[in-house]
C-alpha cells in the first residue's frame, strides 16, 4: 500500500474494475458507512456516480430508503438493475439538469466530483435537487501528496491515484481549503465537515489548515444557502 | 399450416383457442377520433393463476404483427408463440407465480374487433368503414378486459416496440393501476423516419389490384403481393446490418453464380421472399393498415402540452427502460427522451442499454443480459408486493434454435 492512499477513492476505483459485487454490507468502505450514518432512515437518495451499487443497496436494505441512482458504466447499470435497484445510465454533468428542485431529501455524490468537468456547476446542481447534499473526495493537500509534489517534482501517481496526469479521470482534484472556498462562493452552507486519515477514521473539522494537512479525505453534508 | 388458414376469417375466429370477451355492450368505446365502437370483443390468452388478492397480474402488450399468443403454439402457423422465451414456467415472466395476460390488439385480426369482423350494422366486414384507432384506444380496450377480470392493479405492464408504446401510455394515463412499466425497445413518439416506412407498406399494400379499396373480402381475393412487399420493408427495419450479413453475407441461393436476371439469386432475397409470403397467411392487409397507422400518431408528448415530462409527474409507478445498440428503429436515443422525462419527474426509473448486434428484434431474442436484468427488476417488484421470486431457469438450447427466427 502507498503512503499516499485515500482509502475511500482507492476502492472506489477498484470497485469500479472489479464490475459489480453489490451488497457487501460487512466492510463497506468507511466514507459510505459516514454517509450512511448522515441520512435519515425513510427519506429519498440520489446517489450520483453510485459505483457498484454498495450505498444505494445497504440503504435501501438497511434504512428502507426510497433510493435511486446515476452512474456512468453502462455494464454497471445493468448489474445494478439486475440486483433490483433503481439506476439510469447518466452523467453528472449533463443530466443532473433534468432533475427537478428539491426532488430528493440528500443526493450523494461519493469520491466523483474531482472527475467532473464542471465542479462548480455539479455542486450547484446537487444542493437544488437535494433538500441536502453529501459530498465526499480524496484532498490534494494532504501532506503526503504535498511531499510527493514538493520532492518529486511530479504529479503524484499512487495505487489510489493510480493513472498518469494524461490519463486520469480525476481532472479536478482540490483541496479541501479548495473546496470549503467554492461552497462560500456558491452559497452553500456546509451544514456538517468530516475528514478521514489514511485508516480511515473520521474527524470532525476543527482546525482547517491542520485538518487539509492530516486529511486523505473530506466528506461534507451541504444545503443551498 | 393449420386448416384455420383455409376458412372463412369469421370461423376462424371462432375456432381459435383462448379466451374471448364481449365488452363496452351497454356503455360504447368512445375512441381518439370520437367515433363509438359496440361491442369490442377482446381476445386473450392467460399463463399462471391469478391469486385471490389479483396482486399478480402482468399484462403483456404486443408488438405491431403479434397476437395474443406470447408463450403457447400459434393456432395459424404452428410455430411458438412469439415471447415463449420470457412467459412461462421459471422463466423472466414466471407463469408458476404470476398471472400473465396477453390480449390482441384492437384493430387486430386474431379476433379482438378490426377491419376484418363484421360492422354489425352492415353484417358485412368493416373494411376502410373501420373507425381509425389509436395507441390510447388500444389500451383502452385493454382496460376495458381489465375491468372484466376484476384487476385493479397490475403487478407489471410490459412490451416491445409498438408494446413499448401501450406499455408508456399505460402509465400516463392510469398510473394508479400499474405498479412496474417495463418499455423495451420503444420511443415516445414514432418517429418521421419510421412514418416513412409504414407509409412504404401501406402503399405497396393499396397499389395491389386486389386490395380493392379494402373491400377484397367481396371477391375473397386477397392483397397478397403488397402485403408481402409491407412486410418485406418493414423485415429489414427489424434487423441489423451485423444480423443479416452473419446470417447471409452475399451467399447465393441455390445456385453457382448470378443468373443475370430478377429471380432471388441472393439468400437474403429468398429469405425475405419466404417472410412476405408467410406472413399474408397469417395476417390481414386491412389490420396492417390500421396498425401501423395507430403507431404513427402515438406521440405521448402532445397529449401533455407538448411536455413529455408532464405524463408522468408524481408518478407512484416503477419504470424499467431498456434499449438495444444496433436497434436503427427505435434507437437508445429515444429511449432516453423517456427516461430524460422520467427524471425530470422525479419518478423512479431505471435504464439499461443491452449490447446487441441483433437489431430491433433483439427484445424478442435470447439475450441473457436482458431477461437478467428484468428478472432483477421483476424479482424487486414482486418482494414489495409480496409475491414469491424464484431464480431464473436457464433457457433451453432447442428452445434458442427456434427462436432465431422470431419476427414481430
Amino acid at each position: 500500500m502507498s503512503p499516499l492512499d485515500s482509502p475511500a477513492l482507492r476502492a472506489k476505483q477498484a470497485g469500479k474494475r472489479a464490475g459489480l459485487q453489490s451488497g457487501g454490507q460487512a466492510g463497506m468502505r468507511a466514507d459510505l458507512q459516514l454517509i450512511a450514518d448522515m441520512i435519515e432512515p425513510s427519506s429519498r437518495v440520489l446517489d450520483v456516480g453510485c459505483g457498484d451499487g454498495q450505498l444505494l443497496h445497504h440503504l435501501v436494505e438497511r434504512k428502507s430508503v426510497t433510493g435511486r441512482g446515476l452512474e456512468l458504466s453502462q455494464e454497471g447499470v445493468n448489474a445494478m438493475v439486475s440486483n433490483g435497484l433503481s439506476v439510469v445510465q447518466g452523467d453528472a454533468d449533463t443530466d443532473l439538469i433534468d432533475f427537478p428542485d428539491r426532488a430528493f431529501d440528500y443526493v450523494v455524490l461519493s469520491q466523483t466530483l474531482q472527475a467532473t468537468r464542471d465542479p462548480r456547476f455539479v455542486l450547484e446542481q446537487l444542493v437544488r435537487i437535494g433538500r441536502h447534499a453529501i459530498v465526499s473526495f480524496p484532498n490534494f493537500g494532504y501532506w503526503r501528496i504535498r511531499l510527493r509534489l514538493l520532492f518529486g517534482g511530479r504529479m503524484p501517481v499512487t495505487e489510489s491515484l493510480p493513472d498518469r496526469w494524461f490519463e486520469t479521470p480525476n481532472i479536478h482534484l482540490c483541496t479541501l481549503l479548495d473546496f470549503l472556498e467554492l461552497c462560500r462562493a456558491c452559497d452553500i452552507v456546509v451544514e456538517r465537515g468530516l475528514t478521514l486519515d489514511k485508516r480511515g477514521e473520521a474527524q470532525s473539522i476543527t482546525g482547517r489548515p491542520r485538518a487539509n494537512l492530516f486529511a486523505t479525505d473530506g466528506l461534507f453534508l451541504l444545503r443551498q444557502g | 399450416m393449420s386448416l384455420l388458414a383455409t376458412s372463412s376469417h369469421q370461423e376462424r375466429i371462432e375456432q381459435l383457442p383462448g379466451h374471448r370477451a364481449v365488452l363496452a355492450r351497454d356503455r360504447p368505446l368512445r375512441l381518439s377520433s370520437g367515433a363509438d365502437l359496440s361491442p369490442v370483443t377482446v381476445a386473450y390468452q392467460t399463463y399462471g393463476r391469478l391469486n385471490a388478492a389479483k396482486t399478480n397480474a402482468v399484462l403483456v402488450c404486443h408488438a405491431l404483427t403479434g397476437d395474443q399468443f406470447a408463450a403457447d403454439t400459434h393456432p395459424v402457423t404452428g410455430k411458438a408463440g412469439w415471447w415463449s422465451l420470457m412467459v412461462g414456467s421459471g422463466k423472466v415472466l414466471d407463469s408458476d407465480r404470476l398471472f400473465i395476460i396477453c390480449a390482441n390488439v384492437l384493430g387486430g385480426c386474431l379476433g379482438t374487433t378490426g377491419p376484418a369482423d363484421l360492422n354489425p350494422e352492415t353484417g358485412e366486414p368493416w373494411g376502410l368503414d373501420f373507425p381509425v384507432v389509436t395507441m390510447t384506444d388500444m389500451v383502452e380496450a385493454q382496460r376495458l378486459l381489465l375491468d372484466h377480470l376484476g384487476i385493479d392493479k397490475l403487478l407489471a405492464v410490459i412490451g416491445g416496440s409498438m408494446g413499448g408504446m401501450q406499455v408508456l401510455e399505460w402509465a400516463a394515463k392510469y398510473p394508479e393501476r400499474v405498479g412496474a412499466a417495463i418499455p423495451l425497445a420503444t420511443a415516445p413518439h414514432h418517429t418521421a423516419q419510421n412514418i416513412a416506412f409504414h407509409e412504404i407498406g401501406r402503399q405497396a399494400i393499396m397499389a395491389d389490384p386486389d386490395w380493392q379499396g379494402g373491400a377484397y373480402f367481396r371477391s375473397g381475393k386477397k392483397p397478397r403481393r403488397g402485403l408481402a412487399v409491407a412486410r418485406m420493408t418493414a423485415h429489414v427495419t427489424y434487423l441489423s446490418e451485423p444480423a443479416l450479413h452473419r446470417k447471409f453475407g452475399r451467399r447465393l441461393q441455390d445456385r453457382k453464380g448470378l443468373s443475370f436476371g430478377f429471380d432471388a439469386d441472393f439468400q437474403v432475397e429468398s429469405y425475405l421472399r419466404h417472410q412476405g409470403k408467410s406472413f399474408v397467411d397469417r395476417f390481414d392487409a386491412n389490420s396492417y393498415l390500421y396498425i401501423t397507422r395507430a403507431m404513427d400518431y402515438f406521440d405521448l408528448a402532445a397529449d401533455y402540452g407538448g411536455k413529455l415530462a408532464a405524463a408522468f409527474t408524481e408518478s407512484p409507478v416503477r419504470f424499467c427502460v431498456a434499449s438495444f445498440t444496433s436497434d436503427w428503429l427505435f434507437p437508445t436515443a429515444e429511449a432516453k427522451r423517456v427516461v430524460h422525462a422520467l427524471n425530470a419527474a422525479a419518478a423512479d426509473v431505471s435504464f439499461v442499454e443491452i449490447d446487441s448486434d441483433k437489431g430491433h428484434d433483439a427484445f424478442l431474442l435470447n439475450e441473457p443480459e436482458l431477461h437478467a436484468t428484468l428478472h432483477g427488476f421483476l424479482s424487486a417488484q414482486c418482494e414489495r408486493n409480496g409475491i414469491p421470486t424464484a431464480p431464473l431457469a436457464p433457457i433451453d438450447d432447442t428452445e434458442i434454435g427456434e427462436t432465431e427466427e422470431r419476427v414481430t
